[in-house]
Order: C-alpha cells, then structure tokens, then sequence
C-alpha cells in the first residue's frame, strides 16, 4: 500500500527544515521526501503505483511524538489511566511512541511484570509502547533490578522515576553494571534531602502563600552528582528533567567533556512558571515544582540551543480525589499526552523555538537516545508521523481529553494547534472528526 | 458601613478601608466588651461552627466569645478527635457540616490554602482563624487596632517583626496589613528562619537585632516553636534567647516609648524577657487578647450583614 502526502509543510528535524513538499509512505516505511515539483503522475507510471493520495492544504506533517516518561496506571491503578485509553490520547495527541514509566503498583522491576504490561499495551494501545523498568527493585534504592533479563523481556532504559537513589554506592555499582549492557539510565536529578517534603520552589511567591519548598539548587546538587558517578563509571545517562538555569552549566560541562549525557524537561516547565500555581491550584503541582520565569527561559534557551535533548509530556494521571486536597497534600503530576504538542506550539507561536528544533526534541533526540529508527522524515524510517494545524485556535476542556484523568493544567486556557491526523507505521490511527 | 468580602480568607484580599471600617468597628466593641452589659443580638438566630484542625485554646476561646456575645448559636468542633481521623476529606468533612447550614465557619488548619478550598466548597461565610504558614487575618488585625489605639494611628510607623518569620503565619498577616496601612516594616530574625525572596515583599530584612530594633515604635515578637528549637533552625535556646530574645539592652535601641507585643503563648526565656513581658507600661500583650475579641465581633459582625444580605435576596 502507497499513500502520498502532498501539499505538506514538511517539518524535518533531522534537517533542520520547514518547507513545502510531499511524502511518499511506502507499506510501513516512508519511502521519499519531495521538496521540489514533482510529476506525479510520471513517477506512479514508472513506478507503477497508484497511491492514495492526501492533500494536506499547506498543514505541518512532521515525525510522531516519541515521549518519554508516560505513565499508563497498568498495574495497579486502572481508574486514572489505562494502556486503551492512554493509547487513544496519544493517537490523538500526535504521539506516536509512548515510552512508559515503572512506577505502577506493583512497580515494573521483575521481566514477570514487564511481560505483562508489554501484552496489556499490545492488546490494547494503538501507538508504539516501549517500557522502562525500575532500575532498583520495589524503586527502593537498595538493590539493582535483573537489568539483563529485563532488557531481554524488551525494557528500553532504566528508571526510579521521581525516586533519587540516594545511596551513592546503589547507584554507582547499578551504573556500572548498566553500563556493561549498554543500558540507559534515566535518572531524577535532585537532592533528597533539601526537596524533601517540598511543595513549590523557593522564593516569594512560595514564601507569599506559606508553602513548604525546595531551593532550585537542590537540582544543580543532584545533577553534580549524577554526573561525578557517570565519569567514574562511563554509564548512559539521561536526567529525566532539568528545569533550572543554576544547572546548565555543569549540564554543559559534562557534555564538553565527552560524557554520554543528556537531558530531557517537561512540556508544563517550559509553559508555566511557580505564579501559575496562584490561589493553590493543585493540578499546577509536579515535580520538580514549577520555576522561576528566569528559570523557564532558561529551560527554552537550552532547548533552542541544544544543550537540553528533550521535551516529554511526563504524563502524569490522577484522580480527582488526589487533586481535591489542600496544596501540600495533594498528588504531583499532570495529564498531557494531549496537550503536548498545542502546548510546544505556544513556544513556536511566541517565537521562541521553531518547528524543526521542537521536533528534534520531541522525536528525532528521543527516538535517537532509545536507538529507535522513528522520529525523523529520511526515507527507510516507519512512517510514524502526525499531521496537525498549528494554528487554529481552540479553548481546552479537560472533559474532552482522552485520558481517564484530566488533570490538566492548560484547562480552560486558549491553545493553538491541533492534530488532524496521525499515523503509526503508515496506518491512520486518529483523525480528526 | 460597607464591606463587600464574603469570606476573611486573609489580609492579601481588603482594601485599606476595609481595614479602617474592620478597626472602627472593632473600636465600639471594645468599649461594649467593657460594659456591664456585654450582649448584642446582631447575630441572632445566626449559627457559627468554629472548625479547629489543629490545637488551640486562645483563638478558639476569643472566636466563640466573640459568636456569644453577638448572639450567635456557636458551636466547636475538635477536628483532630473526630472523622479526620477516619479518613474523611477536607472537602467532605465541609460539605457535611455545611448541609448544616452554617452562616459562619470559623477554621484553622495546619495547611496552607486549605482555607481557601474548604470557602470554595460551602455556602456560608468563612473566617480564617490561621492556615499553615500562609495567613491569620484575624491575628494581624487585632495587632493593628492595638497599636492603632496606643500610637494613634498606623501609617508612618516603624514595626519590627522579630524571630521566626518563616513559619509565622502571624508574620505574613502582619506585613500585608502594616504594608497596605503604609507603615514601616522591619524583619529580625536569623537567616534559617527567614523566608526567601521576603525582602521583595517591601520590607527591611536585619539579622542583628540591635541593628533592627533601632528606633522603632512597635516590637512585635513572634512565638519559637517548641520543635524549631533543637539544632534544625537555630543551635540551641539558650543561644537564640542571647541574639534575638528581647530583654531590656536590646530594647533600649527602640524609641522611649516602643511598644511590646506577643501573639502568645509566649516562651518567657526564649523569646522574651519575662520582666518585659509583664511590664504595664511597655507590654501590650494583654491588651492584643482583649482587642482578639472586639476585632471578632466586628468581622463576624460585618460577614453577617452580607450573609443576611444574600439570603434575603435566594428568598
């Protein structure tokens, strides 16, 4: 089956281009990309082909989302967040691969209970699902996981997620052993003690409305260490989010140096501020808190320059009830499969990043890091792309999301840009009604 | 007399004259509680929960005095013993009492906001008796109309807010109001117990006390807390009762006729020399508890008059 894409604003990350062109997906692979005009019908006659053809009336059609640090609630937690259902918000958020998180209940760090969240997503989700596993068992910190068996049973990376292992001799010898497979490890750089109990970040707006904080530096402090073991033991490392300007510099530093690091930063620090939070709204909380202005542009200047690799969603469902509390006892976290791309458009819309550098985090460095050949427009890649408008503009409802859960921080705010379409391996898998 | 707040969530939310119309209020209360008569009836037929989520006997003791006297049918509920501890929710436990129908809700809890979601979720009028480190309305104003009565007015005042600032709900109310009234405000206090980013709030921050306590007119000392006092914050009492108590050498840096004040319970020896404490002619501290009263009765005086208001009108 051929289906050609013409008429698109083909948003190549790899090179760096927003031009006008067409795609030609051959079966489950894109086959060419055309920026200059092109005789169709003598190209199907030599070929002899007779492809669907997809006007795309000048929209982006750019690589699908590969996002890392989704979490679907399988195990344990069904009622916020299902592989069905956050299969059907990715599809309809332009994600074409979810990259999940192991901390379910129980957690994800034995190859039993990877085998069956893989069988539940294949069952079930729509898009690609690759999963990561704990990289400490029960994500206690005490002892590594079956790093091997677990990479045989498919896990991509290897994470405590929000968890700090904070015995630095744990987490040394786990990086050394990961290393020695050339596994991934996705670490929470944060110091445990300082962000303990914390709530917002440091400064006057927390000390304004009495909450509980933690310094930004907390973030730099984790991030050094993290670094110190990752030259002592040449292990593969991405931190999973830095949204702080304190910490760049050493983030800099240790890739001048040659260590395999990168970074990664949620989509709501590069939108929102610590002032969003304003009269206690709990589903502004995450973790780490939200930052500084300062901070946030920061975050975006790294992101345009390259220095921070990644943007994830860092899909975080909860339930009403763990929302539905006073601003210390509340859940962290926040929906935003759906949301992630409309809310990277705002940074395009302000003129801060453009198409192709969000792109490049969102999927290509993503799809890089995990050694997946998807995120990129060259010919011989799946054809997992998504088509979308970037500019119509709409109001969000959180009643309307996909997910079981809508605790969305962008509710009821304007938004611009949605998805028309999206594709996995050349197969429709969302349109837009 | 107007005063158009449904609810005292705090100092952040009124209006100078707000403040004004509160103090004036507060003034003739004053003079009633002083009365052989202590009985006013405006808020009768009127029912006030007082809803306590953490220990306190002073303020709950002012708040239900204040409901008697105008009136009202007041009852307390001791949140810590009751359906907390079976697991019910803030937003449950509010929905409860107000199927109730309350007209005022009088809450404390231990949690910063939780005030501000409990009003978001009931139809009566709330009063917020203290949240976690955020705001205690009531508290700053019976502050103000005590030092309003004794310096005659509270503009153009020098405060100084002394000791732990960072936990201090008090300390919060406090800068707002003095801030809004166009006072003077300085901080004293040692760096750990101090929050950050205080110093973008328009006030002066000092670390020594001699230094901060240089002439001003009002002393304001804030309570230690028992389990702040361990090494955590500051190394031991002893030391922080040699740096930031006030006794009478650091006093002398104030102006001759400084004013002590204390939101209570004071820790004599910690905080505060207990000769200054009880001295007539410096101490306020006694004066603040009976202004708690009269500064009550007018709050829940002025809520009242709204919640009567919109009742009239759903009927």
């Amino acid at each position: 089956m051929t289906t050609l894409f013409k008429n698109a604003r083909l948003i190549d990350p790899e090179a760096g281009t927003d031009t006008i062109g067409s795609l030609l997906v051959q079966d489950e692979k894109i086959d060419k990309t055309f920026q200059e005009q092109v005789d169709f019908e003598e190209l199907f006659r030599t070929r002899s082909i007779s492809p669907t053809i997809i006007d795309c009336a000048g929209k982006c059609l750019a690589p699908g989302i590969v996002d890392i640090g989704v979490k679907v609630c399988e195990p344990g937690e069904r009622h916020k967040e299902s592989f069905k259902s956050a299969g059907l918000a990715a599809a309809a958020g332009g994600v074409t691969t979810m990259v999940t998180r192991p901390d379910t209940t129980p957690d994800i760090d034995s190859p039993e209970v990877l085998e069956f969240v893989t069988r539940r997503a294949a069952d079930d989700a729509e898009v690609n699902v690759l999963h990561m596993a704990a990289l400490t068992k029960g994500r206690m910190g005490r002892e590594m996981t079956e790093i091997g068996f677990l990479m045989d049973a498919g896990a991509v990376a290897f994470t405590d997620c929000d968890r700090v292992v904070t015995d630095t001799k744990v987490l040394s010898r786990a990086l050394t052993y990961a290393r020695s497979l050339g596994a991934l490890v996705i670490a929470h750089p944060q110091e445990p003690c300082l962000s303990k109990g914390a709530a917002a970040t440091s400064g006057p707006f927390a000390s304004l409305r009495g909450l509980p904080t933690v310094s930004p530096m907390a973030e730099r402090i984790g991030l050094d260490r993290d670094i110190a073991l990752v030259e002592m033991t040449g292990a593969r490392y991405h931190a999973d989010q830095i949204t702080t300007m304190r910490a760049l510099p050493a983030l800099e530093r240790a890739k001048r140096n040659g260590l395999d690091i990168t970074a990664g930063v949620s989509i709501h620090h590069l939108t929102l501020n610590e002032l969003d939070v304003a009269d206690y709204r709990t589903f502004f909380k995450v973790k780490p808190p939200l930052r500084s202005e300062d901070d946030r542009l920061a975050v975006i200047e790294a992101v345009g320059s390259g220095l921070i690799d990644i943007i994830s969603s860092m899909h975080t469902p909860q339930d009403e009830e763990s929302k539905r509390l006073p601003f210390e006892e509340a859940a962290s976290g926040a929906v935003a499969l759906e949301t992630l791309l409309p809310a990277a458009l705002r940074l395009y819309h302000a003129g801060q990043l453009d198409l192709p550098v969000l792109f490049r985090a969102m999927s290509l460095n993503p799809a890089r890091r995990l050694g997946l050949s998807c995120g990129r427009l060259t010919a011989g890649a799946p054809a997992d792309l998504v088509l979308f408008d970037a500019d119509v503009p709409f109001v969000m409802d959180r009643f309307a999301l996909r997910s079981k859960s809508g605790n969305t921080p962008f509710d009821g705010q304007r938004m611009q840009g949605k998805v028309l379409a999206t594709y996995v391996a050349g197969q429709k898998v969302y349109a837009r009604s | 007399m107007t005063f158009a707040h449904r609810h005292l969530l705090g100092i952040e939310q009124l209006h100078p004259t707000d403040i004004t119309t509160i103090l004036d209020l507060a003034d003739n209360y004053v003079t009633l509680n002083r009365g052989a008569s202590k009985r006013s009836d405006v808020l009768s037929g009127l029912t006030q929960i007082n809803m306590f989520f953490e220990n306190s006997t002073r303020t709950q003791a002012s708040f239900e005095l204040a409901g008697k006297r105008l009136g009202a049918d007041v009852m307390n509920m001791a949140m810590q013993a009751s359906s907390i501890k079976k697991g019910e929710t803030l937003i449950d436990t509010a929905m409860t009492l107000n199927a109730m129908h309350p007209d005022l809700l009088v809450v404390r809890h231990p949690q910063s906001g939780a005030v501000d979601l409990l009003a978001q979720k009931v139809n009566c009028a709330v009063l917020n008796a203290g949240d976690g480190r955020h705001e205690h309305p009531t508290q700053a104003l019976l502050d103000a109309l005590t030092i309003r009565r004794s310096k005659g007015r509270l503009h153009r005042l020098s405060v100084a807010i002394c000791g732990d600032i960072s936990h201090s709900r008090v300390a919060r109310s406090n800068i707002m109001l003095l801030n809004k009234m166009e006072s003077r405000i300085r901080l004293i206090g040692p760096p750990t117990l101090m929050p950050a980013g205080i110093d973008q709030f328009g006030v002066e921050v000092f670390e020594d006390m001699h230094e901060g306590l240089q002439d001003v007119d009002v002393v304001m000392m804030l309570r230690l807390q028992l389990e702040r006092m361990d090494g955590g914050f500051i190394p031991s009492p002893r030391e922080y009762y040699h740096r930031y108590g006030l006794d009478a050498e650091k006093l002398a840096q104030a102006k001759p006729d400084a004013i002590i004040m204390h939101p209570g319970p004071m820790n004599r020896g910690v905080e505060i020399d207990g000769t200054l404490a009880d001295d007539i002619n410096r101490s306020v501290i006694q004066d603040q508890v009976e202004m708690g009263v009269a500064v009550r009765m007018a709050v829940m005086e002025l809520l009242a008059q709204n919640q009567r208001h919109t009742n009239g009108q759903a009927a």
